[in-house]
């Protein structure tokens, strides 16, 4: 019987993706540029004042990094969808969840790490000392898969719907509250010499429970967009 | 076998049709034909499990398709109104990750025969498919016929954009499938060009 | 009495209208009763002088909110799992009644906060929980809206409706955490040290009222949005649903 194994099928579906995103490393830039000057930005705001910047950092670069991620959820389902890919996809002979995990985990290669890696330059931007940078980057490698996964339910949801890029933004940007809150939390908490463990667990926690539940929505949500 | 049994079909607040049935056997094309907005798609979509019907059941060798999708799905090759390619992948590109993640085989040789089969020469088979005219991204998407070896094909309006020579190629592809003891639901609203105990015609009135 | 005639949403209109006016009349009777004993009979608080009083409505309004959210989600829930049309419309009426709560306990702990804390907001845990509960039910009703296929607009807010139910007490949780991080507010809106019995039946008729109020309005809701949505069979064949010609 002609059916792709589980691997296979996962392969060739993140193997596509990232073909794609080499095809089109602008997409790619655009949001990592949008990362820095979202951060450059805030001081410009607030003021070179280096007391008040290494306070408000952390934050800044959690939500600059949350933004950029939503700015890039559109890319996850919307072109598939509009040129029938989506359809060949639900029809793989395989479970549509394994198959999302595959399409999320290429979208966070694509524009997750990139912001990971570039953080601890922008930190310095801030004035995070050493170890606040080690966390604020082992904080953004655990939450970020989870910002991802989230932005997939949504991005599945709004699919083939008006005004998609913006209400994407209303309905999962509620759902990011506790990454937030908790990567912006490790880095701070570290810096106030109480140690970032309990906060890099919890977001480790959040990672596990979106990488449970989100993969069932996101395909819930696709199956409903298809019908 | 496949099998459409009392199937009816809601959209929205329209009742597009009701108490459908039809079988379709082993070596027989399906010619699905109506009226546009009769509901051609959406019963293609229900054979194809993305719509569920709001009465009736689908049943595959005798088994109601939503309890059996995966292998379901092992069993038929799709070409939809959409084409399913990629415009920044090349035609070569497009056919063997189509093709691979179906699991059908697909290597470099097969994959070129399959493109040449279709009617495109080899000068674009590496071209990004964007470059391509619409007829020949058809052709691609088409293609995956040459390489697919399940029983259940279900083509929506597959001759659209499709110059005569092409069209032939298809109907031929469609003749051998049939032969092999394949089914195919054709959702056209031209005829195909195929001997007329091959074919047996629905006709939706919406 | 056969459940499933009324599982049928246009054999549910006109049983609901006969709920309506019960449940606004013991709507009304509560709430008035709860509001004479809370502003009236309850006792002057020691510390914060009459203006605790907003807590009797505050403090069911934030309940209903949360209960709200919940119920809603269980009939999406069991709309996709029994593919019920009742149960999304019940999903559908439920919403801005929820969302409505939802910005009440808002408000009123605006109130409450200025006296108390001296400002009008202030990143209480569950202010901002609160807050957050806001923001969903928004998103659950703007997806809805957004989106013209009625089947589908009905499922896919029912997913989002689930995933916000996981989020509720994730959110709620993480916020709190912050809160102590940061080091919040002194006072907790709820942790009055010793509830009066007085206090606590107040609180609890208020709750009570405010619990039959939203079943009124969410049928009487309900019974709109069955019109709208039933009305293209029942202008086929009109003489079937009489009540439903006769409310046009």
């Amino acid at each position: 019987m002609n059916r792709p194994s589980l691997w296979e099928a996962l392969r060739g579906v993140v193997r596509r993706d990232l073909l794609l995103a080499m095809r089109r490393r602008s997409d790619v830039a655009m949001s990592v540029f949008f990362l820095v000057i979202v951060a450059s930005l805030f001081p410009l705001g607030v003021g070179p004042e280096p007391a008040v910047l290494k306070t408000i950092g952390a934050g800044v670069l959690w939500v600059a990094a949350l933004l950029a991620c939503l700015l890039s959820l559109g890319r996850v389902f919307t072109a598939d969808y509009l040129d029938g890919v989506l359809e060949q996809m639900v029809l793989i002979a395989q479970p549509l969840p394994v198959l999302v995990v595959g399409k999320v985990f290429a979208h966070w290669i694509v524009s997750g790490l990139p912001v990971v890696l570039l953080s601890p330059l922008l930190g310095l931007q801030f004035g995070l000392n050493g170890e606040a940078l080690g966390v604020l980057v082992l904080s953004l490698l655990l939450g970020t898969p989870t910002l991802s996964m989230i932005g997939a339910i949504g991005a599945a949801l709004v699919l083939g719907v008006r005004g998609s890029g913006l209400l994407v933004a209303l309905l999962v940007l509620p759902l990011y509250v506790p990454v937030l809150i908790f990567g912006a939390g490790a880095v701070t908490s570290s810096m106030a010499g109480i140690g970032g463990e309990a906060n890099l667990s919890l977001l480790g926690a959040c990672l596990v429970v979106s990488l449970f539940f989100s993969p069932w929505a996101t395909a819930a949500a696709l199956r409903i967009a298809l019908e | 076998m496949l099998q459409a049994i009392t199937l009816s079909c809601l959209r929205g607040d329209r009742r597009l049709f009701s108490n459908l049935s039809v079988t379709v056997q082993p070596g027989t094309l399906l010619a699905v034909v109506g009226e546009n907005g009769s509901g051609k798609t959406s019963l293609l979509r229900m054979l194809l499990g993305f719509l569920s019907p709001e009465d009736g059941a689908i049943l595959w060798q005798g088994q109601d398709i939503r309890e059996q999708r995966e292998q379901y799905c092992a069993q038929l090759t799709y070409v939809g109104h959409l084409n399913g390619i990629k415009d920044d992948l090349t035609a070569m590109e497009n056919l063997d990750l189509s093709a691979s993640l179906a699991g059908d085989h697909c290597d470099g040789p097969v994959a070129h025969a399959a493109l040449e089969a279709v009617g495109l020469r080899h000068q674009m088979h590496q071209l990004p498919t964007k470059v391509l005219s619409q007829g020949q991204k058809r052709r691609v998407a088409l293609a995956r016929l040459w390489l697919s070896t399940r029983p259940l094909w279900l083509l929506d309006e597959p001759f659209t954009s499709l110059d005569t020579a092409a069209t032939g190629l298809v109907t031929e592809q469609l003749h051998k499938h049939l032969t092999r003891g394949g089914i195919a639901i054709v959702v056209t609203h031209q005829e195909v060009g195929l001997p007329s105990s091959l074919i047996q015609h629905l006709r939706i009135n919406g | 009495m056969n459940w499933s005639k009324y599982s049928a949403p246009l054999s549910f209109y006109p049983l609901a209208g006969k709920m309506v006016p019960w449940f606004s009349v013991l709507a009304a009777l509560a709430i008035a009763v709860g509001l004479y004993i809370g502003l009236l009979v309850a006792p002057t608080d020691f510390q914060q002088g009459d203006s605790y009083r907003i807590i009797f409505v505050h403090v069911p309004a934030a309940w209903m909110s949360m209960f709200l959210y919940v119920v809603m989600a269980i009939w999406a829930g069991i709309g996709m799992g029994l593919k019920a049309r009742l149960s999304f419309m019940m999903a559908q009426a439920i919403a801005p009644t929820g969302a409505m709560f939802t910005f009440l306990a808002l408000l009123t702990g605006a109130m409450w906060g200025k006296p108390t804390w001296g400002a009008w907001w202030v990143w209480d845990a569950r202010l901002t929980s609160e807050l957050i509960l806001l923001f969903q039910y928004a998103g659950v009703m703007l997806l809805r809206t957004s989106i013209d296929d009625l089947r589908r607009a009905d499922r896919a807010s029912g997913v989002l409706a689930l995933v916000g139910v996981v989020n509720i007490p994730i959110i709620y949780f993480s916020v709190k955490w912050w809160n102590t991080l940061h080091q919040g507010a002194s006072v907790s809106m709820t942790a009055a040290p010793k509830m009066a019995t007085i206090m606590l039946t107040a609180m609890l008729l208020m709750t009570f009222g405010f619990w039959m109020y939203s079943i009124a309005v969410v049928l009487s809701r309900v019974r709109c949005v069955i019109l709208e949505r039933e009305s293209q069979p029942a202008w086929g064949n009109p003489s079937a649903v009489s009540e439903v010609a006769e409310a046009r």
